[in-house]
């Protein structure tokens, strides 16, 4: 599933970047790489972006941003 | 003016050292060394940039607010340090032109010490920079501010290991609240005289091809163009595609650099 599905609040894994050129760059930049945990925070009142909380930072995306990173739902142990 | 920092200390116990700063705003001419202040946006390098310098450099909690370079000076024990303030840049591998006046500062403008403020609170996003910094330049010293904002949400830093694993000094700061001005001032003035034996962490190439291709291209740039300083990090930069520092390289614009022999129209790399 992409990001762009997550629902609010939930959190996923991220396995896979089509990003190309400078948006991927920027994505690494970004510390949004596979593997780097990745939660939906809020939708912006027209729903896109969609804030994401990634490494303690929260970083806005477009949908069709979010459309090209590949993510894994996981359960959270707490 | 002259401005005793020590009075910023508040109740310090330890009786560190203390520095004899005189603030000298923007009359940056005829230093001895030159500073720059790198980092992620809004993480504090306009406020300490302003607790060097005396200056008012306008400080702003929103990402492109320094968006060309603001120069200072300060006299630190009876040496001239000028100090040049970049835009916020998450990354060396820029894409916009804010983030290429920091890039080139650093790459090209040979400061003698590179400071580099990290948000205490996103240490890890921010440690992205200071890595590539490190492949650069081994002159760095690590400004971890916003340490108030750190504690207020229950985050310690272990600075010492973090200097340790660095290579380089780590010094923990509330730049607004004056807090580590003295410890970043003596790490400083340690590093500008050549008095602190960095091992910068360098993130290390195993696979063989990417290393001969990378000595490869180096060795031509510098055969190319002189006093280039950095010629491996240029060579990283055009086997990953970098698409601004490949049109520096062709027009001959790399920091302003002049060609001194003809570039070679194509190098065969073995990959």
């Amino acid at each position: 599933m992409t990001l762009n599905l997550l629902p609010t609040g939930r959190s996923a894994t991220i396995t896979k970047i089509h990003s190309k050129n400078a948006e991927r760059r920027r994505m690494f930049d970004l510390g949004i790489l596979p593997g780097t945990r990745i939660e939906n925070v809020m939708p912006s009142p027209l729903g896109d972006p969609i804030a994401y909380r990634v490494r303690s930072s929260v970083v806005a995306l477009r949908t069709e941003q979010a459309e090209l990173i590949e993510i894994e739902e996981t359960l959270e142990l707490k | 003016m002259s401005v005793a920092l020590a009075n910023d200390c508040g109740g310090c116990a330890t009786g560190c050292n203390t520095a004899q700063l005189t603030r000298l705003g923007i009359k940056s001419d005829g230093f001895d060394y030159i500073i720059a202040l790198a980092g992620n946006p809004n993480t504090g390098k306009s406020t300490i940039f302003n607790k060097l310098t005396g200056l008012h450099q306008h400080v702003g909690n929103w990402a492109g607010k320094t968006v060309a370079r603001a120069e200072g000076a300060f006299n630190l024990n009876n040496k001239k340090f000028k100090i040049v303030d970049l835009p916020g840049t998450y990354s060396l591998l820029s894409t916009s032109v804010d983030e290429e006046i920091a890039r080139d500062f650093v790459l090209f403008g040979k400061p003698d010490v590179t400071i580099v403020v990290a948000d205490a609170t996103r240490l890890e996003r921010n440690l992205n920079l200071v890595l590539q910094i490190l492949e650069i330049t081994d002159r760095v010293v690590v400004a971890v501010n916003l340490m108030d904002e750190a504690k207020r949400n229950d985050l310690t830093v272990d600075e010492r290991a973090l200097s340790r694993d660095l290579g380089v000094p780590v010094i923990p700061m509330t730049a607004r609240r004056g807090e580590g001005v003295n410890e970043l001032l003596n790490a400083v003035e340690k590093v500008a005289g050549g008095g602190y034996a960095a091992r910068p962490h360098r993130i290390k190439y195993s696979d063989e091809k990417i290393e001969n291709a990378v000595q490869t291209l180096a060795k031509q740039l510098n055969e190319t163009f002189e006093n280039l300083p950095n010629a491996r990090w240029v060579a990283l930069r055009l086997l990953e595609g970098d698409e601004s520092i490949i049109r520096a390289v062709r027009e001959q614009t790399l920091g302003n650099l002049k060609q001194s022999r003809g570039f070679p129209q194509l190098v065969q790399l073995e990959v």
